[in-house]
């Protein structure tokens, strides 16, 4: 049984269906990308299935049940976890504050202390900057910050809205990184990219997103090497 | 006697009335850019509810150590029911309605309560009992009475409280997120639905406690009182900047001193021609000011692109 399985799902998003029933599948410690043109859908995709977005139809089961109805607080206390395009950091709570909001449903404090160390670990800079508000931090930073707060809830289910965007490309270099390190480390993660080659150099596999339907899927190797991927996404 | 000196110590305890009160204001705006219009009258409602059952309790023998706690526990009760009624009844269907229908809904909400209350207890002022004699101190050349010693402890305690359950507690920080980015907070297993209702009965609490403290500032409890209470507070709230709660302290604070000030010498500055029944005036000049010059307030930062 795959840890999330989607079946028909449709959402609507500002009056246009914006995805059109789309099924897919992630296994437990795998990573998984969705690739597509802006405005495919992808980050409507990942908002209905955090619980941000209702779906107009279509089925969402994770670890074996139903989440379809479950509001998006529900979703993020069993592990599912969304780490928001546009990174989403509270400006006016210190770093220290943010990250300990990612643990806000969990109650086993010395393991929480331990996990806080692990994000710290991965990254130094977020310790450096602990006491800052996150307003204040440059937009790699805040995507640290976004993606060690999703950590700290110890999520089951990663879901990661266009990690790289607005970045520069050192910036995207540390936080791929840091993703393989997640993953590598056994995390199921669903990542939205628009930069398809840096996605799919990362999963295992990936679905190709049009006109919020799915018009492909396939390996991400066998992506990479399809001449209509190429064309279409690779600028090849 | 120092008439300096005597209007910073009344404004000092008009203004945390005031604060008390323009904390309830800002809570309920930052959280969900609402100006809850209804909460003057929430004020009101404690007012009366606490001058009923003091007065009550007193006549049937209660000594006074355990009728005003009592009094006050009863003003509490009733003011956060009826602060998480009218959010839940007024306010949620209108979550994600344009801006104007919630603010409309809380001037709506505003004459009903007032209305309400008319019925209930009629036109007529209700007279605080005189419970604690009174005993006046003399510091400097003022004076100030162990009742305003009291009120100002009182006002200062629960605005100590509620800083240290905004900025210590679980729940005070779920709701700075909630009020930073609701989404997000959701997204952190936040149920932001609750931390809205724990908001209406967090500043509906102080209203209560406000309601008591004016009550026996004034002497009086009035179905109508809250009215001008409640814009006043508005713009003690507006002039610390609204949604900021170190803004509404200082602006309630700044606000009763202003206004006290301004009593005191406003028959002087026009030469007699306007005399101290027009205090009122004050908060809407400085309403007025504030949106004029600054309309993010003195602590605020961050409404120029939400207005």
């Amino acid at each position: 049984m795959s840890l999330l399985e989607v079946q028909g799902l449709a959402v609507h998003y500002g009056g246009i269906r914006a995805v059109k029933g789309i099924d897919l599948q992630v296994e437990e410690g795998e990573v998984v990308c969705l690739i597509g043109a802006n405005g495919a859908g992808k980050t409507t995709t990942l908002r209905a299935l955090a619980g941000l977005l209702p779906a107009a139809s279509g089925s969402i089961r994770y670890a074996g049940s139903e989440v379809t109805d479950l509001p998006v607080h529900a979703r993020a206390r069993i592990g599912i976890s969304l780490v928001p395009e546009g990174r989403g950091v509270f400006p006016r709570l210190t770093v220290a504050e943010n990250l300990d909001m990612g643990a806000y449903s969990r109650r086993d404090r010395a393991e929480i202390s331990a996990d806080l160390e692990h994000v710290y670990g991965l990254f130094p800079r977020l310790y450096e900057r602990r006491s800052q508000t996150g307003g204040t931090l440059s937009g790699g930073e805040q995507q640290m910050l976004s993606l060690g707060r999703a950590l700290m809830s110890r999520p089951r289910l990663l879901l990661l809205d266009e990690p790289s965007m607005g970045l520069a490309p050192l910036a995207v270099q540390k936080i791929f990184e840091t993703i393989r390190l997640i993953a590598a480390a056994g995390m199921t993660l669903l990542l939205v990219e628009q930069n398809a080659r840096l996605a799919l150099e990362s999963s295992r596999r990936g679905y190709v997103l049009e006109g919020g339907c799915i018009v492909h899927q396939d390996d991400a190797a066998a992506l990479l090497a399809s001449p209509r991927v190429r064309a279409a996404y690779l600028g090849a | 006697m120092d008439v300096l000196l005597q209007q910073l110590i009344n404004g000092l305890i008009l203004g945390s009335l005031y604060a008390l009160v323009a904390l309830g204001y800002t809570m309920v705006y930052g959280i969900l850019e609402l100006i809850n219009f209804a909460h003057g009258e929430i004020v009101m409602v404690g007012a009366m509810v606490s001058v009923s059952v003091l007065a009550a309790l007193t006549a049937a023998g209660v000594p006074v150590a355990l009728a005003l706690p009592l009094a006050l526990a009863a003003a509490v009760v009733v003011c956060v029911v009826t602060g998480v009624l009218v959010e839940r009844v007024a306010y949620r269907p209108l979550r994600n309605a344009p801006r104007l229908a919630p603010l409309i809904t809380a001037i709506g909400v505003s004459i009903v309560l007032q209305n309400l209350a008319m019925i209930f207890w009629g036109r007529q002022y209700l007279s605080f009992p005189p419970v604690i004699e009174v005993q006046v101190y003399d510091v400097l050349g003022a004076t100030v009475s162990n009742v305003q010693i009291l009120i100002f402890v009182v006002a200062a305690l629960t605005m100590g409280g509620l800083l240290l359950l905004v900025n210590r507690t679980r729940l005070g920080r779920a709701m700075r997120a909630t009020a930073q980015n609701r989404e997000v907070a959701g997204l952190m297993g936040v149920d932001v639905n609750r931390v809205i209702a724990a908001t209406f009965i967090v500043g509906s609490a102080l209203a209560a406690v406000a309601g008591l403290l004016i009550a026996s500032y004034y002497g009086i409890a009035h179905y109508n009182m809250g009215f001008i209470l409640g814009l006043k507070a508005f713009s003690a709230a507006v002039l610390g900047g609204i949604g900021n709660i170190p803004g509404a302290l200082l602006g309630g604070l700044l606000l009763g001193v202003i206004e006290s000030l301004g009593a005191g010498y406003i028959g002087d500055l026009t030469g007699g021609f306007l005399g101290s029944h027009y205090q009122d005036i004050f908060a809407f000049l400085i309403l007025i000011l504030v949106l004029t010059f600054r309309p993010s307030g003195l602590l605020g930062e961050r409404v120029a692109d939400r207005a």
